[in-house]
């Protein structure tokens, strides 16, 4: 294959290939199997039954029953069923407690929340460290008797950076407040266990884990008070209306059972093949620098910032030699600044526009990681060679002297 | 992904006069990296002030890597005064046009130019005097101003596009906002004078309302969605076809007479009726 034809996808935090097998498994209900599951006929009876089965699979994967799930049309909707439902079962609370570094899905709708409530709401935005994590004395001194739920993310999108939802999760049930988690990025790529883990929401996205695009879950813990987003028919119970997408949810549930099989090679062969690019970009690749803890991490994520070059440069550049990968910088985003969560971890100006994003999946090859290597270094290279800063940088460099060069 | 012309990618692929010209007599540096874009030109201007090189070094996306290409391009060979003359439209009309979002990168090339032609003669760029409007990219109202009056700027959204004024933190919009006021009333209102001559030939009156309705009444139906064309004029009877919105709007009459007719008789003729014609 030449390099033109060939793609290398290193985007999966993004999107993900749908598995040849989930594909085979949702094949028969398009044109054969096609009934309503709500239907009184038996051939709509079966669909049903396929649905059950796709619901027990999910529940496996997370360690939840499968009555506490809800299908949804993706995360962003989990994300604004749950809270917004944690905010109308407690009028008496108007305080919410989320991070700096959250998807948009929650970012932005705790920002707007007085237009969608009419409600004035306080919001705690917890600050990251420069490492991506959070200060736990932070997060217990902002949970309040107002507070009326948490919403934290699992693993954060850009850097894959895990937060310690067991502990946050315990802190906020000693203190009877709802905890929302937007597990979008870790569900299928880290081992979780709902039995153990005291969350009352979760939200996931199917085509993250290799099943199609909108199909999403919430998972609501039994005996946690909840009031619908959308209201229509009696489907999910009454917990959310509208026909299921059928398809979609078989096609879930298979995935989630390839990722409950995949898992350990998720975290042992793709955790290596990431290892093995970081480790080979930041040796080959002067001033570059690590964005996010080096281990309390997603198996899958790398996000490495190249110094005085620009992140959408650098991903058409790739692109010429069909490798996927994104970018924290402005001009990718097609705002001005660099992204939010580079923003909130301190990341300095001469890196954030530079930061690039790898995310692997168990379809990556070995080989792929090398053609990465092969290529990147003289990317940036000649990038620099372009950039008005470099040779002024190398002049006087010793180092950034912003305090967070790599280790 | 970004609708890049396949100049623009041509020229950030393969950009031509990548460096420093060695003894250059002009330098213009302009944007950080703050900032996230930043061009450095050298010229070399020679004895009858023609620009007989010109190189770059730039930080930044594609289009400004191919803004900064393609000026460096434009300008070998060319004399000062006519150099000059090349606006940021000019630069983005040899990619084949930008991204509306990236047209600041052309903006920014104009800018490198100016100060290199500044820095060659010896002069302090007037625009760098302005009041900061915004902080965060360091624009001035003067810089702002200038913006909105070249490429002819409609909403604060442009603004940012444009001169990246107010994509930062945004608490400079309102600001932006105001300045944007006050510089389209000055247009309409030395516009509205020596626009209205009694007689008017009816090639004269088809240029003025197209003028009118270029300047003003479009951009305030796009704000709801709706567009409108010029179909005829006949005597003065203009025959109008509303668009968008506005075609399926039941205000569409009341727009026709209250708004697109009366600016119409105010800054072209006052005998002028509209109508709607069907297209």
């Amino acid at each position: 294959m030449s390099d033109q034809e060939r793609v290398v996808y290193m985007d999966n935090n993004a999107t993900t290939r749908v598995a040849p097998e989930v594909l085979e498994e949702m094949r028969p209900y398009f044109c054969d199997l096609y009934g309503n599951p709500s239907s009184m006929h038996s051939f709509g009876g079966r669909v049903g039954r396929k649905v059950a089965e796709a619901r027990e699979r999910i529940g496996y994967l997370l360690g939840a029953q499968p009555d506490e799930l809800i299908f949804t049309s993706c995360g962003t909707e989990s994300d604004s069923t749950a809270v917004l439902s944690a905010l109308q079962t407690q009028t008496d609370r108007r305080h919410i407690v989320t991070t700096r570094v959250e998807h948009p899905a929650v970012k932005n709708l705790c920002e707007r929340l007085q237009t969608l409530t009419g409600h004035k709401h306080k919001v705690t935005q917890l600050p990251v460290e420069c490492d991506g994590t959070l200060d736990l004395c932070k997060y217990e001194e902002a949970l309040t008797e107002d507070t009326a739920i948490v919403s934290i993310m699992w693993a954060n999108n850009e850097t894959g950076v895990l937060f310690p939802i067991p502990q946050m999760a315990a802190m906020a049930r000693d203190r009877g407040i709802l905890f929302h988690t937007d597990a979008v990025q870790a569900v299928g790529k880290i081992p979780i266990d709902l039995a153990r883990v005291p969350v009352d929401f979760l939200s996931l996205s199917g085509h993250k884990l290799h099943a199609p695009k909108g199909i999403g879950v919430l998972y609501v813990r039994k005996g946690t008070p909840f009031v619908p987003f959308l209201i229509g028919g009696h489907q999910e119970h009454g917990r959310r209306g509208g026909t299921e997408n059928v398809t979609s949810i078989i096609g879930l549930g298979k995935a989630c059972q390839l990722a409950g099989e995949r898992m350990h090679e998720e975290n042992t062969r793709v955790k290596a093949m990431r290892d093995k690019l970081e480790e080979g970009l930041l040796a080959a690749i002067p001033h570059s620098l690590l964005n996010g803890h080096k281990t309390e991490r997603l198996p899958n994520t790398s996000n490495i910032s190249f110094e005085y070059v620009e992140g959408e440069a650098i991903l058409l550049h790739l692109d010429r030699f069909g490798i996927c990968a994104s970018s924290g910088s402005a001009c990718t985003s097609g705002s001005l600044e660099p992204s939010h969560v580079m923003r909130a971890m301190g990341v300095p100006f001469t890196a954030a526009h530079g930061s690039t994003r790898f995310s692997l999946s168990t379809y990556n090859t070995e080989e792929e990681i090398d053609y990465v290597l092969e290529h990147l270094p003289g990317i940036i290279a000649n990038l620099r060679e372009m950039s008005p800063f470099w040779a002024e940088a190398m002049k006087t460099q010793a180092g950034c002297g912003c305090g967070c060069k790599k280790d | 992904m970004w609708e890049y012309t396949d100049k623009v990618k041509e020229h950030f692929l393969h950009p031509r006069n990548v460096g420093e010209v060695k003894d250059a007599n002009g330098v213009g540096e302009v944007g950080s990296l703050a900032c996230g874009d930043a061009l450095k030109l050298t010229l070399k201007v020679d004895e009858n002030e023609v620009i007989t090189d010109a190189q770059f070094k730039t930080f930044g996306c594609a289009s400004a890597i191919a803004s900064s290409s393609a000026l460096t391009e434009m300008v070998k060979g060319m004399k000062l005064v006519e150099a000059e003359k090349i606006t940021n439209e000019d630069i983005a009309e040899f990619l084949g046009g930008l991204p509306k979002e990236k047209m600041h990168c052309s903006v920014m090339g104009r800018e490198a130019l100016e100060a290199a032609i500044a820095d060659y003669r010896g002069v302090k760029l007037p625009m760098a005097e302005g009041e900061v409007v915004c902080e965060c990219f360091g624009v001035t109202d003067l810089e702002v101003k200038r913006a909105i009056q070249e490429s002819n700027l409609q909403t604060v959204e442009e603004i940012t596009n444009f001169t990246k004024a107010g994509g930062g933190c945004g608490k400079c919009q309102d600001r932006l906002e105001e300045i944007l006021h006050e510089v389209r009333q000055d247009q309409v209102q030395a516009a509205i004078p020596d626009r209205r001559p009694r007689r008017m030939t009816t090639i004269q009156k088809i240029k003025l309302i197209e003028e009118a309705l270029e300047r003003e009444i479009r951009p305030a139906l796009r704000k709801d969605g709706g567009d409108i064309e010029l179909i005829d004029v006949d005597g003065d009877t203009v025959i109008v076809s509303l668009r968008g919105s506005c075609a399926s709007c039941m205000k569409s009459q009341t727009t026709l007479k209250e708004y697109v007719e009366k600016r119409l008789r105010e800054q072209v003729l006052d005998t002028l009726t509209v109508e709607e014609g069907r297209a």
